[in-house]
């Protein structure tokens, strides 16, 4: 026991020499910037407490980790949560049907409630891709902006709404999809990463350098909101208004509440069309190729439509939800279109545990809904999410929920461990 | 032809500095096959640790460029060093043989995280610092366009071939670089003839991260202004060099680098600079549509 404190508390100290050499250019010294140039400043006792922090810090995960719980426990503990498993996808879709309907809820967590709900359905489409057809795909924000240009300049040059722009919105998103996925159906594993990666950057700098087109950096104002049967929403109330026709007061909630049902409608459509999917030979097909793909083509599948089909299905619904973003935000620029946008949905898709529905909606709450709550510490938030994305993968590299229930088996259906499913070998 | 010559010298600078940064992305590659995302803010951090050495030196009022130069060189190398290092261990080392997209996430958040820790620690601004090797050697004057090499250029590609140089022979010649080839091709069967895998691979982070942040020195010279944000751009550039010299091919990783600066260099003088980089990106898409593996990369046969 003390043999065990003593190795404890060096692995600690050295801990410490670490954080020091780490954090002494960037916390013990300031740039400022001068008329004459830069000059130094000085914090000793801001990197004197970040040292002092690391060392507890990692005195405290040496001692935890010194616990170990006993193997029966852990496996009672993992049956037990997968039992009340069953029961959080029905609260948590009530809880998320009923939210804006609460009396007395403020505007803002209405709208916080959109944007979850918005990333939740970025997960699920994202899912198809990554989770089901296992193609890591870094560029998914791309056709999340054409999507968003698509209605965009509909409603600019056309002067259509936003339900007759949703479907051509999808239709665009999927076609790019089916466009850039053909170049790179001979590609594996990270060499389609980075070429879908770059189809992103590519996509987002032809947007902000085509500004005949796209308005460039400044972006898109005055994007339509979408009308209730034709009724519009609008603070002054009055004839062909919702709140004028329904004879209520105007109130900002009203179209926040509609807009959440629009996302929560399209999301359970993404996850309605995912479930269904995996049980018809196309999404058998996308399951076998994350399984092996060499396999695959042995058996007669078709790689190139089986790929093509998971591009254009999941550009299809990351086409939609930019339709809604580009209609929820009124003003799109190339700025919401960045590589950071498809790190946090693959983030959300893996962090939730590729390939299950329940955990990416879970994922999403946590890592939007988290940090869109911390805005005062709006300069240490992405900080926070880079810390969180760490530390979460660290302690559950399979995501939160680590279980999959498989889509055909012999016998009785029963969840088995992710550790079996072999994601993202593409 | 004079102009042309104007763009091969500054595309040669800028693919040394990528070619760099690209053999760090491509050793770890080969040798754990995930993706370091945050090789390229690593590469930030050492060109911020020069700028503070430097000013350091100028405020304690030695002028003495080419020994700041040195000690700045020295300091960020070995500070990055323990910064791969350090991220090795904390954030991949736990996810080593779990599944795949775990440590790819987990260096994603390492990236967020060391660009928000810089910017929060040292302010969002961009921080400037005057040239300080100035001058250069005029090759050619033709109709009045001078075409100039200036002696940082020289500076640059020197110390990038020196440096690579030294890692070369590290590499090809050392018990180090024999026991970090074999880990490479087998981790497995290197382990059971007695190397230590996790030192060797800590090893290979710490040498990458030296060489970012050489080439963070290098960046800082040549362009003189840095942000908390040049490690994104340049290390996505350097991980699409990596890639189109094929990944886990060092001298793939130098020769995609000098590829990547050329373009950039050439289609910014002969196109628009708007979209150089929109070239780099569908030069890759076309060379991977034709060359699955890159230019000089392996193909593995997989078997079922």
């Amino acid at each position: 026991m003390a043999a065990r404190l003593n190795a404890n508390i060096k692995d600690a100290g050295s801990a410490g020499l670490l954080a020091f050499a780490i954090f002494a250019p960037f916390l013990g010294l300031r740039l400022h910037g001068t008329t004459n140039g830069l000059i130094l400043g000085y914090r000793p006792e801001l990197l004197a407490i970040a040292v002092a922090l690391t060392i507890a810090a990692r005195f405290l995960v040496l001692t935890y980790q010194a616990r170990r719980v006993h193997a029966g426990r852990a496996a009672w503990r993992a049956d037990k949560i997968a039992r009340s498993g069953k029961f959080v996808a029905p609260i948590l879709l009530i809880c998320a049907a009923l939210m804006p309907l609460i009396p007395g809820i403020a505007n803002f967590y209405i709208d916080l409630g959109v944007l979850v709900m918005t990333y939740v359905m970025l997960g699920w489409g994202l899912n198809i891709v990554v989770g089901l057809a296992g193609l890591l795909d870094l560029g998914y924000v791309a056709f999340y902006a054409v999507g968003a240009y698509a209605f965009a300049l509909m409603a600019q040059d056309f002067h259509l709404g936003f339900w007759e722009c949703l479907p051509l919105a999808g239709i665009a998103a999927a076609v790019w999809g089916m466009i850039l996925g053909f170049p790179v159906l001979r590609l594996r594993g990270d060499y389609l990463a980075i070429v879908t990666l770059a189809f992103g950057e590519i996509i987002r700098l032809v947007i902000t350098n085509w500004v005949s087109l796209t308005g460039g950096p400044n972006g898109i104002y005055d994007i339509p909101h979408p009308s209730f049967f034709g009724l519009t929403f609008n603070l002054e109330g009055g004839p062909g208004t919702f709140s004028g026709f329904f004879g209520l007061d105007p109130d900002p909630k009203q179209q926040t509440t509609y807009l959440y049902y629009i996302i929560f409608a399209l999301a359970l459509l993404t996850n309605w069309v995912t479930l269904r999917l995996r049980k018809l030979p196309l999404g058998r097909a996308w399951e076998a190729l994350r399984e092996d793909e060499i396999a695959c083509r042995s058996l007669g599948i078709n790689l190139r439509n089986t790929k093509l089909s998971a591009f254009a299905i999941g550009a299809m619904f990351a086409g939609f939800a930019g339709c809604f973003f580009a209609t929820r935000q009124a003003f799109i620029s190339p700025d919401s279109f960045t590589f950071i946008e498809s790190a946090t949905v693959l983030a959300i898709v893996v962090l939730g545990g590729v390939g299950s529905q329940l955990g990416v909606a879970l994922a999403a709450l946590v890592m939007i809904g988290v940090p869109a709550l911390l805005q005062d510490l709006s300069i240490y938030r992405m900080l926070f999410f880079g810390i969180a994305l760490v530390v979460m993968m660290v302690i559950r590299p399979r995501g939160f929920v680590s279980t999959r229930t498989p889509s055909i088996a012999l016998g009785k259906r029963r969840a088995i461990s992710g550790e079996m499913v072999s994601e993202g070998h593409g | 032809m004079a102009y042309a010559l104007q763009q091969l010298i500054n595309g040669i600078t800028l693919g040394m500095i990528y070619g760099l940064i690209a053999v760090g992305y491509t050793m770890v590659y080969g040798i754990i096959g995930m993706i370091n995302f945050a090789h390229g803010d690593v590469f930030m951090v050492g060109a911020y640790v020069g700028i503070i050495v430097l000013t350091a030196f100028s405020g304690m009022g030695l002028t003495a460029v080419p020994l700041g130069l040195l000690v700045a060189l020295i300091l960020a190398a070995g500070l990055c060093a323990i910064y791969g290092y350090t991220i090795e261990r904390v954030a991949y080392r736990p996810l080593r043989g779990s599944f795949r997209l775990a440590p790819l996430i987990s260096a994603i958040g390492m990236s967020i995280l060391l660009e928000n820790f810089v910017q929060t620690s040292q302010g969002a601004k961009e921080r400037a610092i005057p040239s300080l090797i100035p001058g250069g050697i005029t090759l050619m004057n033709e109709n009045g366009f001078v075409v100039q090499l200036a002696w940082m250029q020289i500076a640059i590609v020197i110390t990038t071939l020196v440096v690579l140089g030294i890692f070369t022979y590290l590499v090809t010649k050392t018990p180090l670089g024999r026991a970090m080839r074999a880990v490479e091709q087998d981790a497995k069967m290197a382990a059971l003839l007695g190397i230590d895998t996790n030192r060797t691979i800590s090893m290979t982070f710490v040498i990458g991260a030296a060489l970012a942040a050489v080439a963070g020195i290098m960046f800082l010279l040549y362009y003189g202004v840095i942000d908390f944000y040049i490690g994104f751009d340049a290390g996505i550039k350097a991980f699409t060099a990596a890639v189109l010299g094929g990944i886990g091919s060092l001298p793939g990783a130098v020769l995609g680098g000098l590829l990547i600066g050329l373009i950039e260099a050439f289609w910014s003088g002969y196109a628009t600079v708007a979209y150089k980089d929109v070239a780099v990106y569908s030069i890759l898409a076309i060379v991977l549509m034709f060359m699955p593996t890159g230019l000089l990369g392996r193909n593995d046969v997989e078997k079922v």
